[in-house]
């Protein structure tokens, strides 16, 4: 199952609700001002560096760069564009927004 | 792959319209069909062709309208939230005794019905919005 | 009508349908737009199943009350779901809880799930919409 965020988790507890309800082996695509969820020095690092060992994290590449955020991807989060969103949906038997 | 797109938020407020276009758009380049793209919520107000953003901006709508066009992308507003936002087409003005309209090109209104079709008929239904 | 006719296309495909209602009502439009949603998915025999969580558990919130808000008190919809065949109302345990709400809270017998549960009722869905 692919989970899409687009908010960021300093602001609302989507990143949160999930990570909680994410299964082991799905992915989660961080995009619009969800990408602050995927970036170094914040306090939310340690929770996603956490849920990283239990499923894959991506991050929408236009997205980061139109925020000035594309140097400060935590290792292992994957930077993709719009063409790889649509790769992830179809790779991916279901999503759900968390809008 | 068939896949059907929800568009939950307006132009401009939003990212939502935005990424759905991007999302859109990169899809048909890839070969991929577009069943249908449905706006629900204020995502009706993608729709309005009295949009008029300055001319450094994007026109959100005129996108759309175009990328229907290029596609033969079936852009459906529902109905009943179109209603409540105030976009009307022609027949649907005539029938409630408005003075005008302003459904854009290469959009229709129709029923919600409409969105849970395309989650039938789509391999993959993906939603955008707040 | 247009739905009967979209009805008769499908040729009897059923799919899991899940709507995930994690906004509280009122305050957006979100949950009664939902609402009319799930409503219309009746008219398609879909397998359907409605979610809530986060702020979405208070959408079911016994005693509400909208007399001097001027809006529409739409919570007795949740109750006229049964007689549309919804009948799976899915409720994560941790959302209810971390609101101080218990299922005697709440307007309309739901299932309440543990984050497990609810996960994995996710996974198997063919389509989830959410507001």
């Amino acid at each position: 199952m692919l989970h899409i965020v687009n908010k960021s988790p300093y602001e609302r507890n989507s990143l949160e609700s999930c990570l909680r309800m994410a299964s082991k082996g799905s992915a989660v695509l961080l995009i619009e001002d969800g990408v602050y969820g995927a970036t170094k020095g914040g306090s939310f690092e340690g929770k996603i560096q956490a849920a990283m060992a239990d499923v894959k994290v991506y991050v929408l590449g236009p997205d980061l760069s139109a925020r000035g955020m594309a140097d400060r991807v935590l290792d292992g989060v994957s930077v993709v564009d719009y063409g790889g969103f649509v790769d992830l949906v179809a790779e991916h038997s279901n999503c759900q927004s968390w809008l | 792959m068939k896949i059907g797109v929800l568009v939950n938020e307006g132009p401009y407020t939003h990212e939502a319209s935005d990424s759905a276009y991007n999302f859109t758009k990169a899809a048909l380049e890839k070969g991929h069909e577009i069943y249908r793209v449905f706006f629900y919520h204020d995502g009706v107000n993608n729709s309005t062709r009295l949009t008029e953003p300055p001319r450094d901006d994007r026109n959100i709508v005129n996108r759309w309208s175009e990328l229907s066009k290029q596609y033969s992308l079936d852009l459906v507003v529902c109905i009943a939230a179109a209603q409540r936002r105030g976009i009307m087409d022609e027949n649907e003005a005539k029938r409630q005794g408005k003075d005008a309209n302003n459904l854009a090109e290469g959009f229709r209104i129709s029923g919600l019905g409409q969105l849970v079709e395309a989650g039938i008929q789509s391999d993959r239904l993906v939603t955008f919005g707040d | 009508m247009n739905d009967e006719m979209d009805m008769e296309e499908e040729g009897g495909v059923v799919k899991q349908f899940m709507f995930v209602n994690r906004k509280a009502p009122y305050g957006t439009i979100y949950a009664l737009e939902g609402l009319e949603v799930v409503l219309i998915s009746a008219a398609f025999e879909q397998d359907v199943s409605m979610a809530f969580i986060d702020d979405g558990v208070y959408e079911l919130k016994k005693g509400q009350d909208t007399k001097s808000l001027g809006q529409k008190n739409f919570s007795p919809t949740y109750r006229a779901l049964e007689g549309y065949d919804i009948e799976k109302l899915y409720v994560e345990r941790e959302s209810m809880e971390a609101r101080g709400l218990t299922e005697e809270d709440l307007l309309v017998d739901v299932v309440v799930l543990d984050r497990a549960e609810m996960a994995a009722k996710m996974d198997e869905q063919d389509v989830l919409i959410s507001f």
